[in-house]
């Protein structure tokens, strides 16, 4: 057998070359992509790393103190969009899958998916002129009858532009990816693997809750990281409908909220010269690093229980 | 433990297309009764009739009465989870819930509607259902470990260990071992045997020595042609169905004249 296979070699055919050339091309293509963005960020980075508030007029001390708030808001509220859209993502999917008659899944399906084609502009103008002012009285209520929590102390904001409302957006937005990826998840469930679970007398939640939601349990973590990927990164909604100030916050309905690194480099650059646009180049570089590191540890969490997976 | 099942003229439909028709049979309490007949026939469908699985598939309904001591799973007032619940099922491709262990996989059955166990009692059904399924002494010492690691045979008595944990009344099997190799093969068909002490064992095969080796009563499903019905030909103690069957088709069927 093996002697036979060194002396028959495969025929050189153009059609398989040109295929197995264009996807090296193609592949290849994303690193040198990835590369290219990197080496910019990370030359244009340099000089503002060390810089102080003599070189660059933005800064007040040094970079550190400047990014840091940035940093914060942007986690903080990325973090509370996921919060607020993954259980919601979680269940719309189930009922498209699992729960909804088959027409109004599909239909259900096809809404959801032109929700994603809403650009951000949009979203913006509505968290501006429909959610903050419809949504501030509610945050009056929650400061006067739960201001002793801390994350709803006062004073409330009055223009209801506050890091909830950004969040609340930002949950929106992330929404139909994340539903979108769960549904395709869970409808991949295998057959064999639900009546496994009917056979043996679970009622429907019982059986999503044995074999839907732990095969589709790395795919919820792609969807999550997927949508905390976007809402880390969403820039002109956050920039529109939060009224910010550089500070590490986390009361969520007053009217100092700290801003995130995208919505500040859009709202700053148009104004920034010298230093100051490395400056925000470098914020840049800090939210491309934040990112990756999500992505990494999603990717670790996937993997720590692979054999516990369906794929084996 | 074990019931009388009793099916009393049974359709079975898929929306509009009537897959199975007019099935009457008895089934004694603990026994074995094997379903044969060639693919299609509707032998599959009748036996997820018997604890409402058929009902997954939408679309799917039933005319007719199934009886298991004189109580009718069909009655409108019957919950399937409850009916699933006393009869269990093995399918015919290994099933265990990959994500769970060895042991989760026997408990999730019992752990189903909120029922709580103590852990002493979890680890002594665990102990008791895996000997029951001639399984304990192959993974006693790795039970916190996925059960999809195990080799298909051990799957499937993993799956007939869950599926005993519940304590059924009555056991179905849908070609159990037609994934299987002859020896695992061999391993389900002598706990199939000692099962039939306890349990009334119902099992859909399409290897014939293997109804007449492990089934006291042999059922021959056959159809006319594609898109037509299927029907119940014959039903009789299985060394008569072999022997001696009254209608030439299960003749012909038993011979391997066809199917």
């Amino acid at each position: 057998m093996s002697s036979a296979a060194t002396t028959i070699k495969a025929k050189q055919r153009p059609g398989d070359r040109v295929f197995s050339g264009s996807a090296v091309f193609a592949g290849s293509m994303i690193l040198v992509t990835l590369a290219a963005v990197a080496i910019f960020l990370i030359v244009q980075s340099i000089p503002a790393l060390f810089a102080t508030s003599d070189e660059a007029s933005i800064l007040t001390t040094n970079f550190w103190d400047y990014v840091l708030p940035l940093l914060f808001g942007t986690i903080w509220a990325a973090a509370l969009a996921l919060l607020m859209a993954l259980p919601v993502s979680i269940g719309i999917a189930l009922f498209i899958s699992h729960y909804a008659p088959r027409r109004l899944a599909s239909v259900l399906g096809y809404i959801v998916d032109l929700l994603a084609a809403v650009p951000s502009v949009v979203f913006g103008l509505w968290g501006i002129g429909v959610l903050a002012p419809a949504i501030q009285p509610v945050y009056s209520w929650l400061v006067t009858n739960l201001g002793w929590f801390p994350l709803f102390a006062g004073p409330v904001s009055g223009t209801g532009r506050t890091i909830l409302t950004a969040a609340v957006v930002l949950a929106v937005m992330v929404l139909p990816i994340m539903t979108a990826i769960c549904r395709e998840v869970f409808l991949q469930t295998p057959v064999l693997h639900e009546e496994a679970a009917l056979a043996l007398g679970a009622t429907r939640w019982e059986m999503i809750r044995m074999s839907v939601l732990p095969f589709g349990r790395s795919g919820i973590i792609s969807a999550s990281v997927l949508g905390l990927g976007r809402a880390l990164g969403e820039t002109m909604a956050v920039a529109m409908v939060l009224s910010a100030s550089g500070v590490i916050s986390f009361q969520l309905l007053t009217s100092v909220n700290p801003s995130t690194i995208a919505a500040n480099i859009a709202l700053s650059f148009p104004e920034a010269y010298g230093l100051n646009v490395n400056v925000l180049i470098a914020t840049g570089l800090i939210l491309f690093v934040v990112t990756f590191a999500v992505n990494a540890f999603a990717r670790w969490i996937v993997s720590r229980r692979k054999e516990f997976s369906g794929a084996n | 433990m074990s019931k009388r099942i009793e099916v009393r003229d049974l359709n079975v439909y898929y929306s509009k297309f009537l897959a199975v028709e007019g099935v009457s049979l008895e089934i004694e309490p603990r026994s074995v009764t094997a379903f044969i007949g060639p693919s299609g026939c509707g032998k599959s469908t009748f036996l997820r009739t018997l604890n409402r699985m058929h009902e997954v598939i939408p679309g799917a309904r039933v005319e007719g009465e199934v009886l298991i001591d004189g109580n009718n799973l069909y009655d409108p007032d019957v919950d399937p989870v409850l009916v699933r619940r006393q009869v269990g099922m093995v399918f015919q491709r290994p099933n265990p819930f990959p994500t769970m262990s060895i042991k989760e996989n026997v408990l999730a059955g019992v752990k189903l509607n909120n029922a709580k166990i103590s852990r002493s009692d979890a680890d002594a059904l665990v102990e008791q259902s895996l000997r029951g399924a001639n399984l304990w002494n192959e993974v006693k010492d790795r039970l916190d470990r996925p059960g999809s690691g195990l080799s298909g045979g051990q799957q499937q008595r993993l799956c007939i260990a869950r599926a005993i944990a519940v304590s059924p009344e009555v056991i179905l099997m849908d070609e159990p071992c037609s994934a299987l190799d002859p020896i695992s093969t061999l391993a389900i068909e002598d706990l199939i045997e000692e099962l039939k002490q306890q349990y009334t064992i119902v099992i859909v095969t399409h290897n014939m020595q293997q109804a007449s080796r492990v089934s006291d009563k042999t059922a021959f499903f056959n159809i006319a042609g594609t898109g037509k019905p299927g029907k119940l030909i014959e039903y009789d103690a299985t060394t008569t169905m072999f022997s001696n069957p009254s209608v030439k088709a299960t003749e012909d069927y038993v011979s391997g004249r066809f199917g």
